[in-house]
């Protein structure tokens, strides 16, 4: 029973409290708040306009909410200064774009693009950089001889994977990810959910997903909010969430898709 | 010999006065780039136009002002930014680079080591050394204030991973006193190590991209690399072909079409001075005094 | 280890005019470790429902679901991830995987999450493989592309890979030959031999008389239904 005290002892290691995003008159999100634990995955989902993607920058600090707390590993994120906000954003956090085109320098080779995170943050041997860049494009299944070919030059698939060793090379704590296997053919997403749900496990990561697509979340998702204009109506064990939805949207949403 | 119809060196007394404000703020804070107000010049951009302001900024009727281009006193660009401030302020000119109290330099820093009261001044084409991979000027101010070099290192990455050495040979990039990261303008590598703890005051004129930015004397001035990569000063592995100087950084002339190849100094005053002392290269017409 | 008081459970069909529609009432139940109870009733009469309560994976109207020194119906989803992690084990009818992982990762999961070293994870996966009959030439393969018994089977190893104490089994000998059935039934005996609580629905009768203790009548937790 060890592994289920500690699992129930342990602080959270993301904290969120009252978060609330105005546009104006509009609502962005609002009174959100959840806790997530280490190494726990967190699906968000709803329809385009729901918040959820106002929700994720938010978090992420690309945007600042109008009221609310972020609390990570017990610091109060949004009373940072921006250098120690973005000392976060490449040390213990990282945020996997829905466009690889948004998360990569589509201008420098897929070892400069693993390897800048790591040079940010002081890597000054070239050798030991280029070895952890190869290292960590076989994680994500890229052949070591494409190390200094351009990310144009690569598939889609390719580019969310280099983008996903681009993240992770230096050991974030904190994930977020934004559809990240949208705009993917199946058979590749297939592969890519496969690699992150290993990554999450093997590192022990704590992640925050957005997608639409509820059959992503059934897979790697511990837990799942559900959003609807700004709100969360309804969260809960994943399985549970989907097998068994109370609010009236949550029904809706898991009623109009294809089974999963 | 001025000419009448002008102010001294060309600007208005207030531009000047607000070029000093920015070149005060420059050095104050070494290798931060200061927006200013740059002016119109009566020459091309690309022609010098940020380091002419920054002379005029600087000059004094005493002064007596040297130009160079790529290290030669004696090319069109040079000519024409010397006579320009010959007609508008009246100074004094010179080739001699001891002689000289400003020194307007495009692309070379002089061999003949400088000294506490001179003035170099750089004419600069991009002020900014993270352009080449962050095209976003408001992304870039950000990095320098957070001091968010990595970026930097991934140019130099690049070099090595596609040429197997740091392949950049010219305005490569610098870290002065510990905090910025400078273009040191296109100077070669070569000229890398002159920047630092040197006794003159240098300062960097941008006109086209209205930046000011400077290294004051005897600062520490780093050139970025890697432990396994580090940084080398490198130049054409020849001697001088007409004074023999083995330490000078050189041009390469072709003189003839059959490929005939001649090294001779870049820094031509300093190429001069010492044929005049009597040092010979290889193809120095013998016997000949100069 | 299970023990169910007064469990009870409607579904509100927001979409379809709000009916709400109660499915469970003043359910009791108690599971001792080293036991087999199996579920029985009519079809609809909630057999299924009653273990996706325990499972987790349906909300509880009211009542209570202890398992050890948990409350299903009252815990925090962290708590019941970490109950099914080391404690409640599930073998469902359906194999729901990520696509193009390898089936010997797929039995091992379980282990590897618990923090068992991969060596010692991947040779019992393939223990239970091989008990379970299915080719090794397979192992290195989805089993997204197998038929449904062989799914039916890698399901089977993947419940019984780490030794749970207590364990849910929805008809775990359907669509088995019988030399596999047989497989399956003896995994049961050996884990009620080691102590752990079974809750089970099984339709196999022959399977049922073999490994249950007792049977309990969900009809009698059924709203409308009692007879």
């Amino acid at each position: 029973m060890t592994l289920m005290q500690n699992a129930i002892t342990a602080a959270p290691l993301l904290s969120v409290q009252g978060l609330t995003k105005r546009y104006g008159a509009r609502i962005g999100c609002m009174g959100v708040g959840f806790d997530l634990y280490p190494g726990e995955v967190l699906g968000i989902v709803g329809e385009s306009g729901s918040g959820k993607s106002t929700l994720l920058s938010c978090l992420a600090g690309h945007q600042r909410p109008d009221e609310g707390r972020i609390l990570f590993d017990g610091a109060d994120v949004l009373a940072f200064s921006e250098a120690e906000r973005r000392r976060l954003l490449r040390g213990d956090w990282a945020y996997v774009h829905q466009n690889p085109r948004d998360g990569l320098r589509m201008g420098v080779s897929a070892g400069g693009n693993v390897g800048e995170r790591l040079m940010a943050v002081g890597a000054r041997n070239y050798a030991a950089i280029r070895e952890t860049a190869t290292d960590w494009l076989g994680r994500v299944e890229i052949a070591a001889d494409r190390i200094d070919d351009r990310p144009s030059a690569f598939s889609g698939g390719m580019q969310q994977r280099l983008q996903i060793a681009r993240n992770l090379v230096t050991g974030p704590r904190l994930v977020f990810m934004d559809e990240p296997t949208g705009g993917l053919d199946v058979s590749v997403q297939a592969r890519l959910l496969d690699l992150l749900g290993g990554l999450v496990r093997d590192l022990g990561l704590s992640v925050v997903i957005v997608t639409h697509d509820l059959a992503v979340v059934r897979l790697l998702a511990d837990r799942l909010m559900v959003m609807k204009s700004g709100r969360v109506v309804e969260c809960g064990l994943t399985d549970q969430v989907l097998d068994d939805p109370q609010h009236a949207y949550t029904q809706l949403l898991v009623s109009s898709v294809l089974q999963v | 010999m001025t000419d009448q119809a002008y102010n001294f060196a060309y600007l208005d007394e207030q531009t000047k006065r607000m070029i000093r404000r920015a070149l005060l703020k420059a050095l104050a804070i070494p290798g931060y780039q200061v927006p200013f107000a740059s002016r119109e010049m009566p020459m091309p951009y690309g022609w010098g136009t940020g380091g002419a302001q920054v002379t005029a900024a600087c000059l004094t009727p005493d002064d007596r002002l040297k130009v160079i281009d790529q290290g030669a006193d004696d090319t069109t660009n040079a000519v024409s930014i010397r006579r320009f401030f010959q007609r508008t302020a009246g100074v004094e000119t010179t080739e001699r680079t001891a002689e000289a109290t400003v020194i307007q330099t495009r692309h070379r820093i002089p061999e003949q080591p400088l000294s506490e009261g001179q003035i170099l001044v750089y004419q600069v084409p991009i002020p900014e050394p993270l352009r080449f991979l962050e095209p976003r000027e408001t992304e870039t101010r950000k990095m320098h204030e957070l001091e968010e070099y990595g970026l930097m290192h991934v140019k130099l990455y690049e070099d090595i991973a596609r040429h197997g050495e740091i392949a950049t040979a010219y305005a490569y990039p610098v870290r002065v006193e510990g905090r910025y990261v400078m273009d040191p303008s296109p100077i070669p590598k070569f000229d890398n190590p002159k920047l630092a703890g040197n006794p003159a005051i240098q300062l960097f004129g941008a006109g086209r991209e209205a930046r000011i930015y400077a290294v004051p004397p005897y600062s520490d001035v780093v050139s970025l690399d890697f432990e396994d990569h580090p940084f080398v000063a490198s130049k054409a592995d020849h001697e001088c072909d007409l004074c023999g100087s083995a330490g000078s950084y050189l041009d390469e002339v072709i003189t003839d079409d059959r490929g005939t190849r001649m090294f001779v100094c870049s820094d031509t005053d300093f190429c001069a001075s010492r044929q005049a002392q009597g040092h010979r290269g290889r193809l120095s017409p013998q016997g000949a005094t100069p | 280890m299970i023990e169910i008081r007064n469990l009870s459970k409607s579904f509100t069909l927001h979409n379809q005019g709000g009916v709400a529609i109660p499915v469970m009432a003043g359910a009791h139940l108690r599971v001792a470790g080293g036991e087999c109870v199996g579920l029985v009733g009519r079809s609809g009469a909630g057999k299924s429902t009653l273990m996706r309560m325990v499972y987790g994976n349906y909300l509880a109207g009211g009542g209570s679901i202890r398992i050890g020194e948990i409350d299903v119906v009252t815990a925090e989803p962290r708590q019941i991830l970490a109950l099914r992690r080391a404690v409640l084990g599930h073998v469902s009818q359906f194999l729901r995987v990520v696509p193009r992982v390898p089936t010997l990762e797929v039995v091992a999961e379980p282990l590897l999450r618990l923090g068992v070293p991969p060596e010692a994870a991947r040779t019992r996966a393939a223990d239970l493989l091989a008990r379970l009959n299915i080719p090794e030439r397979l192992w290195r393969l989805s089993p997204t592309t197998f038929s449904g018994g062989e799914q039916q089977r890698v399901n089977i190893a993947r419940g019984f890979a780490h030794d749970y104490p207590a364990l849910l089994l929805d008809e775990p000998t359907a669509s088995l030959d019988a030399q596999n059935r047989e497989v399956v039934l003896r995994l049961i005996e050996e884990a009620k031999a080691r102590g752990a609580a079974i809750l089970g629905i099984f339709h196999d009768e022959g399977a049922r008389d073999r490994v249950c203790d007792r049977l309990v009548d969900v009809t009698g937790f059924t709203p409308g239904m009692a007879a």
